[in-house]
């Protein structure tokens, strides 16, 4: 930290209290979790990249004994109401089980619901399915293209969204700039893939006519869109929060899952559990993250100074539509990331294809973009002939020019980006560094630097939405934290959410114990059902340290006044003239204790204030700080409100014989503002850097031309294991936001947004000697050592 | 069929069929639930269990090929309730999990990793968790716990100095 | 993802074994279980009964023989690598163990297991080939010694009868006072199969002149393959020099390369030249740092 602490518990050095029951294995995730008399789910699954469904045969399967019912597309379809859609496509219809047609390899034909899960297994394998093959398509720009087979043939096209936004004077700036340069990268289709797969438990009472549901869910609008899809009212649905759920990172989303189990739970009247194998996971778990190809044309001058930017962000969304489109509209908040470009032309398109389902993955599209823009400046870069670092320092936004209105009409809040990079650069030893490298090349290694200056959008809202969707006017997007003070003085927190590992019960506690300036550890973190809820938005859009933060510190503020209400009376005097200290008040040198407050509040009513309730009690229903506002007319609109910046610099050794990048040195400048829980933070920024290696290195859902998925298991899906991962040193800046209650901005993505730019950054860097480079994620060791070979061949070839 | 296991010291038979593994046997009907299912292929260590004293994959073996091996879960590790072992402490420490469904796992194979070797290097500590896959923290901070948890074991066995331990 | 159903035996001996496997031609050996189950649990093998092999007494042993270290066909990986004689009379295998799969899967995975699994990269087959090592296998027909060589027909298949158990294995040891062993391969992540493996070991004589010498490079071809036109050309010369490499380079030109979407063919045949040269190196490196006898 740069600067001494005012905080008591904030930014110290305190342990996460979940650790101690998962340390323990007693964790209570969504598979622990068993009812009485449950019954299991299998799902039959379509083998084909698109067919029309001819008929469905299940009566060998019916005759199984322990099988209690084989469903259908159709009978669901009849029973519920479409999975909803982000953007006004109401032509792209999607239900939890395939109706008529299939439209990709995986796609759940039927579920069928057994005794235990394998005999639904046994029994999946039985039932017949006649379908009849169609033709598909699986590569987004050929979709793109107007004579591609519509996957949905109702929608007559297979583009979802097809925008261009112009953001300032793209023309003239093109036109007044020295240079220009035009490159094209891809983002491989990969996702977060944690180690818990999706799961739901559902349970109906016919008397009570309640649904329970207890899931490994991260979802805004969880509730809603059950009841919405069963057609019950919403406070016919109870949602469990008390799930632990076992990693997300942006993906455990599991809608068509739940609506299908709690559609089963009614019609069987037993409870019905739901839980992904890895197969199901993979290929149909409506998982997978953005795939995207961006192509750039940027216009700078000689000294390196950026002036404007085309972008075209063409997005395989798979085959149906989801929140996926949306994951373009994000990046909108952070669309020239720190720099002052100019003006900006974002033509944002995203198409349906015959693969698995684009889910929000860590970011929302923003590590994609991040890895688009970096590769960009390297290359202007390498074309003006400077330093990457310098063209970089360049082209950041200046400490005093924050708030800083971006060409897209948000304005980042603060920010130190130059003094996060000399902080960094300092720590690694740059000249050092690059002398390394130099000495590793002169011993006939390939050996790159590669660096990233990042933002993390954070304290999400949904500005995207309208933005994207005019019929969608939300501009609410709130969070809420209820406090309660017990009748014997202890403070209980009630908190409207599922977590996945963000440690909320410790964030939460942090923030009350250190507005109310007691030992956060005596704080009892609860999480009601959502019938017992107030409203929220879940974990999303790295906004729980802003938002949650924000709400648990704003009740406490809110009960701290009541508390100093009920001193003051005691005290005799104005209630601006008692001073709340550790629980106590005072005026003068008298003072009441916090056990007095607590027994005036519960059980003397006659020294309440007059109209006090009775009872220490305070609720905060926070809105984001900022996102207030619908969009402008021509696509301006504020997105997330604080900024987060992040400085990643990687030495890459390589084989050349081999091809096999080595992350020799991996360091990481971080600035997410006033740190609430180091560990926690620190914890994200490592994870998010490790799963940026993964997409960069190892990880691809990979299609064959037939459509089939071929990586459908952890054989195939490869991610990072601890030899993979290198040791990542971090230094610390703090730049507070303007706009938090303790200075906070979010880190729940951090990592991740620039690791896959500075290690893809560094790669090239290596390579860039014999003319090689990589615009494709992931770069993997044999295409790489292939293209070193071909230029080292012909170089040999062209050797006079 | 009948399949007598012994988990954390105790036996107790169930009736099993023998495509059962151990994995769903110690979760489903010894609601040992800490043991945690992955993959179900043998890839990422969330079902790590010690086999007599070494970490094996406990979905990688049928409840009946187990019978009569000694296995220890993540719930026989804690001293007794409310308490942590040492390796546990350490993970606490240094915030080794996040969502914690790899850590069962990963405290199981620290301790084997431990026993057999207690002052391992960064590189024995690395290798001998990297058939677990964590997903969360990028094996930083469970490095610095096993790290940890190594020194703090190297304290304890040193002869008694006051209350150093 | 769960298995679908079979039987389980456990038999007490190999005769036992082999009785059940007779019996029922969809019956199959469960050792260490360590990819057969996988494969169970995707159902992409459903053996009708499972013979589990892991606790027969005579099939779990370690014996160190005059020429050779002979391993029981059900023992673990993992007891194989704490072998105590296993670094100085069999380094090359002590190298290849640390390199299969992980510790985790070496505590239950077996020797004979590994074997009989014939993946193309896998470590253990590899250094089979290279010793010029032998199993046993035994049925209610024979009982019969079958050579690496005409063991591994192609990925995933060998000349292991479906009704016979490996009951032993048995890896040739070297006496030469200098000798030296290496193992290397490649692969995305460490523990994973390899996109190619080598191996190699080499004696030399009081001279520096090679008087022995072993390759084999696995993952490059549907087998793991000994290198033996090399190997032979290489005898009496002093292995750092260019000719090494082109002795490798010319056998390995001539091999066919499998073809999978992990890596191209070009790219295992570069590989494969580059890795047998370079364990050839270190192998003649350390021959050479030991003393003559
Ligand atoms: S669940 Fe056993 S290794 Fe993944
Ligand atoms: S803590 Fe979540 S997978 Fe390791």
């Amino acid at each position: 930290m740069n600067a001494p602490s005012k905080f008591r518990y904030i930014s110290t050095d305190r342990r996460v209290r979940e650790d101690r029951r998962f340390v323990v294995g007693k964790g209570r995730y969504i598979a622990d979790l068993a009812a009485e008399g449950m019954l299991h789910v299998a799902l039959v699954a379509s083998q084909h990249a698109a067919a029309n469904i001819k008929s469905i045969d299940a009566s060998k399967a019916l005759a199984m004994p322990g099988v209690h019912a084989v469903i259908d597309g159709a009978e669901l379809a009849a029973a519920s109401e479409p999975l909803m859609n982000g953007l006004d496509t109401p032509n792209v219809r999607r239900h939890p089980l395939a109706v008529g047609a299939t439209r990709y390899m995986g796609e759940w034909v039927a579920a069928v619901v057994a005794d235990t899960r394998a005999l639904a297994e046994d029994a999946a394998e039985l039932v017949e399915v006649e379908y009849e093959a169609l033709p598909f398509v699986i590569d987004a720009e050929e979709a793109y293209t107007p004579a591609s087979t519509p996957v949905h043939p109702a929608h007559g096209s297979n583009v979802l969204l097809d925008r261009v936004f112009n953001w300032g004077d793209i023309d003239e700036h093109f036109a007044a700039s020295e240079r220009q340069l035009s490159l094209r990268v891809t983002w491989g289709r990969n996702s977060t893939v944690p180690i818990e797969t999706f799961g739901v438990l559902a349970q109906w009472d016919p008397w009570g006519q309640v649904l329970d549901v207890r899931a490994s869910i991260q979802m805004p609008k969880y509730a809603d869109q059950i009841a919405r899809a069963l057609r019950l009212p919403m406070n016919g649905v109870r949602v469990h929060y008390d799930v632990d759920v076992g990693g997300s990172y942006g993906v455990k989303r599991g809608i068509k899952h739940s609506v299908l189990v709690g559609y089963l739970a009614r019609k069987l009247g037993r409870p019905v559990r739901l839980i992904e194998d890895r197969l199901e996971n993979m290929r149909s778990g409506d998982a997978h993250g953005p795939e995207r190809i961006f192509d750039i044309d940027v216009a700078f001058n000689s000294d390196g100074v950026i002036n404007s930017m085309k972008m075209r962000a063409l997005d395989n969304a798979g085959a149906y539509a989801g929140r996926a489109p949306f994951q373009l509209g994000k990046p909108i908040g952070a669309i020239v990331g720190p720099y002052r470009i100019k003006s900006v032309r974002y033509h944002a398109v995203s198409v349906t294809t015959n693969k698995a389902v684009e889910e929000a993955v860590r970011g929302f599209g923003q590590s994609p973009t991040n890895y688009a823009i970096e590769t960009m400046v390297d290359r202007v870069a390498e074309a003006v002939g400077l330093d990457k670092v310098e063209v970089r320092r360049r082209n950041l936004i200046r400490k005093e020019e924050f708030p800083y209105l971006i060409p897209s009409g948000t304005r980042y809040d603060s920010g130190d980006y130059h003094a996060v990079i000399d902080k960094t650069l300092a720590h690694v030893g740059w000249r050092e560094l690059v002398a390394e490298r130099d000495a590793l090349r002169a011993r006939g290694l390939l050996a790159g630097i590669g660096i990233a200056a990042c933002l993390e959008p954070s304290g999400g809202n949904s500005s995207f939405e309208p933005l994207l969707n005019p019929k969608n006017t939300t501009t609410t997007w709130m969070e809420s934290c209820r406090l309660n003070v017990d009748a014997l003085g202890t403070v209980n927190v009630a908190i409207h959410t599922t977590s996945s590992g963000q440690g909320h019960e410790t964030l939460v506690a942090t923030a009350v114990g250190e507005a109310l300036e007691i030992d956060p550890d005596k704080i009892r973190v609860t999480r009601p059902d959502s019938l017992s809820s107030l409203p929220g938005n879940s974990p999303v859009g790295s906004r729980m340290a802003i938002m949650l933060g924000g709400a648990a510190f704003h009740a406490a503020q809110k009960l701290k006044a009541k508390i100093v209400a009920i001193a003051a009376r005691r005290l005799g005097c104005a209630p601006e003239a008692a001073v709340y200290r550790e629980g106590a008040v005072f005026h003068g040198d008298r003072e009441v204790s916090w056990d007095d407050i607590v027994t005036i509040a519960h059980r003397h009513f006659h020294e309440l204030p007059e109209g006090a309730e009775p009872g220490l009690e305070s609720t905060y229903i926070m809105q984001t700080p900022t996102g207030l506002e619908l969009p402008t007319a021509d696509g301006r609109v504020q997105m997330y409100p604080c900024h987060s910046f992040e400085f990643h610099v990687v030495l890459v050794v390589i084989d050349p014989d081999l091809g096999k990048p080595e992350l020799r040195r991996y360091v990481i400048g971080h600035d997410c503002g006033t740190v609430i829980n180091p560990h926690i933070v620190k914890g994200m920024t490592l994870g998010g850097i490790a799963h940026g290696i993964g997409a960069t290195l190892l990880e691809e859902f990979v299609y064959d031309a037939e459509g089939q998925m071929m990586s459908q298991s952890f054989m195939d899906y490869l991610m990072p294991s601890a030899h993979e991962v290198p040791r990542v040193e971090i230094v610390h800046h703090c730049t507070p936001s303007p706009l938090t209650v303790f200075g906070q901005k979010g880190s729940g993505e951090s990592g991740y947004l620039g690791a896959p730019a500075a290690v893809s950054g560094a790669i090239n860097d290596a390579t860039r000697p014999l003319g090689v480079r990589f615009n494709k994620l992931p770069i993997r060791v044999g295409a790489l050592a292939d293209a070193v070979a071909d230029a080292r061949e012909q170089r040999k070839d062209s050797a006079p | 069929m009948k399949v007598s296991l012994t988990v954390n010291g105790e036996t107790r038979e169930i009736d099993a069929e023998p495509r059962l593994t151990l994995l769903d046997a110690l979760r489903d009907h010894l609601r040992l639930t800490g043991c945690h299912t992955g993959c179900e292929h043998g890839v990422c260590g969330a079902c790590t269990v010690l086999i007599d004293g070494a970490p094996a994959r406990a979905c990688l073996l049928f409840a009946v090929q187990a019978d009569g091996l000694e296995i220890t879960t993540i719930e026989g590790l804690a001293p007794a309730p409310g308490e942590l072992s040492l390796v546990q402490d350490a993970f606490c420490e240094t915030h080794a999990m996040q969502c914690g469904y790899c850590t069962p796992g990963m405290v199981l194979t620290a301790h084997a990793l431990l026993r057999d070797n207690p002052a391992p290097t960064r590189d024995a500590i690395v290798d001998a968790i990297s058939g677990n896959i964590c997903r969360c923290t990028g094996y930083g901070q469970i490095v610095e716990a096993i790290e940890l948890a190594a020194r703090r074991l190297a304290g304890s066995n040193a002869p008694a100095k006051g209350d150093a331990a | 993802m769960k298995a679908a159903p079979f039987e389980y035996s456990r038999p007490s001996s190999v005769a036992e074994a082999c009785e059940l496997l007779t019996r029922d031609e969809d019956a199959r050996i469960i050792a260490g279980g360590q990819t057969l189950v996988p494969m169970m649990a995707m159902r992409l093998a459903r053996p009708t009964r499972l013979v589990d092999i892991a606790r027969i007494p005579e099939l779990a042993f370690i014996r160190d023989d005059s020429d050779a270290i002979v391993v029981g066909g059900a023992t673990r990986q993992a007891a194989l690598e704490r072998h105590a004689s296993l670094a100085a009379r069999l380094p090359l295998l002590a190298r290849a163990l640390p390199w299969v799969g992980h510790a985790a899967t070496r505590n239950r995975g077996t020797v004979g297991g590994s074997i009989a699994n014939a993946d193309p990269a896998a470590e253990i087959p590899l250094v089979l080939v290279t010793l010029d090592g032998s199993i046993r296998a035994r049925s209610t027909r024979d009982d019969k010694v079958i050579a690496a060589d005409d063991l591994f027909e192609g990925p995933m298949a060998t000349a292991l009868a479906l009704d016979a158990c490996l009951t032993e294995v048995r890896f040739p040891t070297w006496s030469h006072a200098r000798m030296g062993s290496a193992f290397q391969e490649i692969s995305a992540r460490h523990g994973d199969f390899a996109y190619v493996s080598a191996a190699a070991q080499v004696a030399l004589d009081g001279d520096g002149k090679c008087v022995a010498c072993a390759i084999g490079v696995g993952g490059a071809t549907a087998a793991p393959t000994r290198l033996k036109a090399a190997s032979a050309a290489l005898l009496g010369g002093r292995l750092d020099d260019a000719a090494t490499r082109e002795a490798i380079a010319a056998e390995i030109a001539a091999l066919d390369i499998m073809i999978d979407p992990h890596a191209s063919p070009a790219y295992r045949r570069r590989v494969a030249v580059t890795l047998a040269h370079r364990v050839v190196i270190a192998a003649h490196d350390e021959a050479l740092s030991r003393t003559p006898a």
